[in-house]
């Protein structure tokens, strides 16, 4: 089947379901909904992490970058005269998601030219570094404009509700079928190359920094649409919605996914919401059962849930498993 | 074709080349042989971009190289097969090839030049979708090479292509490498420790020892020089 025929049937498969979704109970609504989002946060995270290779620990950074400067695009829009229903809101919340991602997309490359000289847990440590001044700044600014806050501060920042379950998933399918394509292309296999081995990809002709950069630009253009989505769903963003933790987090439905592949993440993004909501019965035993979890399932599957295998392997081992039996 | 002119390269405060001058004459193969540590190696990487000299020129067909990025060299039709084989080791053999022919736009005659890679290693075509970290040893090597030409070189550089193989399959590289310098024109730069197979299908040589050029002259006098049968023939 054609890329490009699948994606359109997954649209409509979407929009179907996105009419039954007015049906479901409103905190499973929220569960589906943060699913749709990590998944973009992950996918993106997977091209700079999985594809090329260099361990970022700040995606939660660009996230909160564009969670404020779309919610801020969003709240001056809708008060001055633009109205945040019908085709009024999808133009106000497209404006703010492209603002918002576009502005983290210029502080990846802000973060990714310097940081490029660095490696494995030097640039882990920079990129952590940088998430928390973005939280400190947030946590700083605060104004005002027409009697209207913005930002807040560390007091946190009303944003209207724009996001609906086919903006989240339509978004996450489009970051999906974007990395996927980039990826198995000529030019995207340079992502795969610098990975493997820098040198050899500068012999090969392949401008390794640039790919570097792109990846890093690319990662945070989506993570901050992500941001942007987050916000215009909880109507209510605080700098601390993005602290390393969310990148931690992040990271590890990268690493549990298997680096590199977009499939295994995102299931891991599925398993890793779920899982401590699943977990709430427990109470002040849940981060314990959470982390348990998530160390017999980096045991048992050390090369992660897919590892480098693709969807389409998988299922052909699964085919021919159960024809065997 | 290759015009090097007092080159020096360091390492920090190691000096590994040391004023090197050598040319190497177009559809020519000139081989350079020295011992461990004498900068082989460096001088290929600092051709091939990787590394960057501290003085002195090099030419290619004419035109200054010596500042340009490694991606930039390729683009000029230098292509390199290092040592160490740096394959991609999670790419097949396939995607690993058609990394080799990453910067050209001629995408109709890839094809070609694969199948003429994998007439010359059948053993690659057998392995095609294996991935390249699993290959042998001499599977890499062939790999590295093939690879090298994907990019349809006007110079290719050969870093210790015998390295760690059995001697029957070196046979077989170093007449590839003739094959391929007839065949297709191209200009081989080929350093070797195995100097008596290399002198044998060079048309030059050189000597290099701690970054300086000891010797230098036609492949067939040099293998017959006393002081390199002494120390590089293993006989004298
Ligand atoms: N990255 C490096 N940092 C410091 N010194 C280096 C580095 N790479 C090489 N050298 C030194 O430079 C000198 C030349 O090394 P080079 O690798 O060019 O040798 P070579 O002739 O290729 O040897 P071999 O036949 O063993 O491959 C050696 O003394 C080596 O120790
Ligand atoms: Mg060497």
């Amino acid at each position: 089947m054609k890329p490009q025929f699948t994606f359109l049937l997954v649209f409509a498969a979407l929009a179907a379901l996105s009419f039954t979704m007015g049906a479901v109970d409103p905190y499973y609504l929220t569960v589906i909904i943060f699913i749709g989002i990590n998944i973009t946060m992950a996918t993106s995270l997977n091209l700079i992490n999985g594809f090329t290779g260099q361990f970022s620990l700040g995606h939660a950074g660009f996230m909160g970058v564009g969670a404020y400067i779309a919610a801020i695009i969003s709240t001056y829009l809708t008060t001055h005269g633009m109205s945040s229903d019908g085709v009024s809101g999808i133009l106000v919340l497209a404006a703010s998601l492209l603002g918002g991602g576009l502005f983290a997309a210029l502080t990846g490359l802000a973060v990714g030219i310097p940081s490029l000289r660095l490696k494995g847990d030097y640039l882990a440590i920079v990129t952590l570094g940088f998430n928390e001044i973005i939280r400190v700044i947030i946590q700083n600014v605060d104004f005002k404009i027409a009697g209207t806050h913005y930002v807040g501060g560390a007091r946190g920042f009303a944003v209207p509700q724009l996001s609906t379950f086919l903006w989240v998933y339509g978004i996450a399918l489009v970051v999906v079928y974007f990395v996927e394509n980039v990826i198995h292309s000529t030019y995207g296999r340079g992502f795969l190359a610098v990975r493997d081995d820098e040198v050899a990809a500068e012999a090969m002709g392949i401008n390794s920094t640039r790919f570097k950069v792109k990846a890093f630009v690319i990662g945070a253009f989506f993570a901050g649409i992500g941001g942007g989505l987050f916000a215009h769903y909880i109507q209510y963003i605080t700098p601390d919605n993005f602290t390393f933790l969310k990148s931690i987090e992040i990271v590890v439905m990268v690493i549990l996914g298997g680096m590199g592949s977009t499939y295994g993440v995102i299931l891991a993004a599925i398993i890793l919401t779920i899982l401590p909501e699943a977990l709430r019965e427990f109470s002040d035993y849940r981060m314990i059962i959470y982390s348990l979890l998530l160390i017999i399932l980096m045991i048992s599957r050390p090369q992660g849930l897919f590892g480098n295998a693709s969807i389409k392997k998988f299922l052909a081992k699964w085919k021919t498993g159960t024809a065997t039996n | 074709m290759l015009e090097i002119q007092d080159l020096q390269v360091s390492y920090g405060q190691i000096k590994a080349i040391k004023g090197i001058s050598l040319s190497v004459p177009d559809k020519s193969i000139v081989t350079l042989i020295g011992a461990n540590g004498a900068g082989k190696t460096t001088l290929l990487r600092t051709i091939s971009g990787l590394i960057k000299s501290k003085s002195g020129s090099i030419k290619i067909a004419g035109e200054e190289i010596t500042s340009c990025p490694a991606h930039e060299i390729v683009k000029r039709g230098i292509a390199q097969s290092p040592e160490g084989r740096m394959i991609f080791s999670n790419l097949t053999v396939q995607e690993n090839l058609k990394m080799g022919a990453y910067l050209r736009k001629d995408h109709a005659n890839i094809s070609k030049d694969l199948d003429y890679v994998f007439n010359i290693f059948p053993r690659l075509k057998e392995r095609i979708s294996q991935a390249g970290g699993t290959l042998s040893g001499g599977e890499q090597q062939m790999l590295a090479i093939g690879r090298s030409l994907m990019s349809k070189p006007r110079l290719l550089l050969l870093d210790e292509p015998s390295l760690g193989i059995a001697p029957i399959l070196v046979r077989t590289i170093f007449e590839k490498i003739v094959e391929i310098n007839k065949n297709l024109g191209v200009t081989v730069l080929l350093v070797e420790q195995n100097a008596r197979m290399a002198l044998a299908i060079a048309h030059r040589g050189y000597v290099i020892e701690t970054g300086k050029i000891v010797l230098e002259g036609e492949a067939r006098d040099l293998a017959e020089n006393e002081e390199v049968k002494k120390a590089y023939l293993g006989s004298g």
